[in-house]
């Protein structure tokens, strides 16, 4: 490849061919362009050498799942002889014993119930809180705001004895309303555990909308409802976003308050997760096939949701 | 109707519902617990007795509880260290000029999104039969016996866990740190004959301390307030951690006046970690 001053030589005597010249020359720019990058922040072996670090590292980061299939598809002998191996024969059977006897598919469907039900909730009642504690400058709305802000660092487990026991309360046995059991009884609680920390990413986001936008819809005759919705909410997409990923992951995985509050009624799937594990703690071949099946809706969720989830963990984490 | 009631209801329209749901779910319960506290309730009889200040004098002489405490703090120290080494050695892995590092970053993600419960069942299976049979495939004694057996090694097993779970967000945070490192001063550091070592000493390092702080009290905090874990993975007396502790002596040994009042320490504990935190990020806010 000519060198870039044989390239503006070249460029000066054939007079004929300036547009294959001209391509040239840029060409030629750019090649040079990259070379001086290379020379700092280059792909030398340097870099192929931590390359193949990182896969090997990632390789045995990952190796439990891999330890998790092979073994789902063994037969309980084979587990004890060949631990680490592959299977002689997939054994899918486990597969179809473990969706019975662990009721995956009644979990699924109250997890996904439970989740987003109450991350639709918890954005509706955030974001209509958020914005009115911004816009509304009073005093009682700077107290409403640091009250949300304080209960962020109340830890569940100083409020789940009490919880349980009021929640129990909770209850008209004519109507057959009841907190403890039941879906919207644990829809309710993460409304009241979620909210704290969305208003708060909500109020940050919202801070930083110019006011002038909400005056023009008020000047055109939007009431403060229609405001609300139809500019504020689709301005708020991004933060919105971050506030489900967070919330749904949570609720998803949450163990310990639909353990106390809807355990023995309504199976999720951590809860049928640890039922199903209590039974079968001999039989590792079935638990790995279930411990495969709890967790293959969060990884496709993950797989589609990669960007917004990884965005909005560090936005999350940050604020 | 008046302008300003108007202006006022409108307000308690928006916030209200958050409002209500608050106080209903943690707001109510955290003041009935305060006053559990001072009785001997045992959660089903609706009899019981004042008992002052004697739930919290029973915690100075609770063996149990201070021990939990104890392995809580040593478990906390360790994890907070090893996660924040793996994150950040993985996050400067993966903002080096690799091909892979995309496929490196979802890769070390991923175990963070599998809750608690279920990574210390997957945990369970490893440390009892995989690592186990591996000692006795390699004859290498110390893997012969399962680390959840002994409560020293099980606790070392909880931080690997943890470490397992949490170095992958932990990375995520450092990854948009460093990669919010401007490149010019980096680029001017090299031309002016600084080594890498110089470059990442004075240069990175300062550039990212803001999300050192985070992760350290956001890992301080997550270790210290750990449950699921440590109920799945090894649940004996020997690990049992102080939210475990809490739980057990409520909801196991029916024992709610008692319960109550070590969540209420846990909470003084919580929320100190929290103001600390806060102060600190004030702090920051007004040097910069």
């Amino acid at each position: 490849m000519p060198k870039f001053e044989e390239t503006i030589e070249l460029g000066n005597e054939a007079t004929g061919a300036q547009t294959w010249q001209n391509k040239s020359l840029t060409q030629h720019m750019r090649t040079i362009g990259r070379g001086r990058l290379k020379t700092l922040h280059g792909y030398s072996w340097q870099t192929g050498a931590l390359e193949f670090l990182g896969i090997s590292v990632l390789i045995l980061y990952l190796l439990p799942f891999y330890l998790m299939v092979v073994n789902s598809l063994k037969t309980r002998r084979e587990i004890f002889d060949n631990t680490t191996g592959l299977p002689e024969v997939f054994a899918w059977e486990n597969y179809l014993q473990a969706m019975e006897r662990m009721g995956i598919f009644d979990a699924f469907a109250n997890s996904m119930i439970i989740t987003v039900g109450s991350v639709a909730l918890i954005i509706v009642v955030s974001a209509l809180a958020a914005w009115m504690l911004v816009r509304n400058q009073s005093k009682t709305s700077k107290v409403v705001f640091y009250i949300f802000v304080a209960a962020m660092i109340i830890p569940f487990q100083a409020v789940m004895l009490p919880l349980v026991k009021w929640m129990g309360m909770l209850k008209i046995d004519v109507f057959n309303f009841q907190m403890i059991g039941t879906h919207y009884g644990l829809m309710f609680m993460y409304l009241g555990f979620g909210t704290s920390m969305s208003i708060f990413l909500y109020h940050g986001f919202i801070k930083s909308i110019p006011i002038e936008i909400e005056e023009a819809a008020r000047i055109d005759g939007c009431s403060k409802w229609q405001t609300f919705w139809y500019i504020i909410f689709p301005i708020l997409k991004p933060i919105t976003v971050t506030v489900m990923v967070l919330n749904a992951i949570w609720i998803w995985n949450d163990f310990l308050l639909p353990f106390l509050t809807v355990g023995g009624t309504i199976n999720t799937i951590p809860l049928a997760m640890n039922n199903f594990f209590g039974a079968f703690t001999k039989q590792w071949e079935l638990a790995m096939a279930g411990l495969i099946l709890a967790i293959i809706p969060i990884m496709i969720f993950y797989f589609f949701m990669q960007k917004h989830i990884i965005k909005g963990i560090t936005q999350g984490a940050v604020k | 109707m008046t302008r300003k009631l108007k202006e006022k209801l409108t307000f308690w329209a928006f916030v209200g519902p958050a409002l209500f749901c608050l106080l209903f779910v943690v707001g109510i319960p955290f003041v009935m617990g305060i006053y559990y506290t001072f009785t001997n309730w045992n959660g089903a009889n609706p009899a019981y007795d004042f008992v002052g200040i004697q739930n919290y004098l029973g915690l100075l002489k609770d063996s149990q509880f201070h021990y939990s405490f104890m392995i809580t703090l040593i478990y906390t120290t360790l994890s907070v260290v090893t996660i924040n080494v793996i994150g950040f050695a993985l996050a400067y892995m993966v903002t080096r000029n690799l091909k892979s590092r995309n496929f490196l970053r979802t890769g070390f993600f991923m175990p963070n999104l599998i809750g608690g419960l279920i990574l210390g069942f997957i945990w369970q299976f490893l440390f009892n039969s995989v690592f186990t049979s591996l000692g006795s495939l390699t004859g290498i004694e110390s893997l012969g016996t399962s680390m959840l057996q002994n409560g020293n090694t099980a606790i070392i097993a909880m931080v690997i866990v943890s470490a397992w779970q949490y170095a992958g967000y932990i990375m995520v945070i450092y990854v948009a740190a460093l990669e919010n490192v401007p490149q010019d001063l980096i680029e001017a550091s090299t031309i002016d004959g600084a080594s890498k070592w110089n470059v990442f000493r004075h240069i990175t390092l300062p550039m990212v301390s803001p999300a050192v702080t985070v992760s350290l009290f956001l890992t301080l905090a997550n270790s210290f307030k750990m449950f699921d874990l440590n109920f799945s993975l090894a649940s004996g007396k020997t690990t049992e951690m102080l939210a475990l502790n809490i739980y057990k002596e409520a909801f196991v040994m029916n024992n709610m006046g008692i319960g109550q009042a070590k969540a209420v320490m846990f909470f003084i504990i919580v929320a100190t970690i929290s103001l600390v935190q806060v102060y600190f990020n004030k702090k920051r806010e007004v040097e910069l």
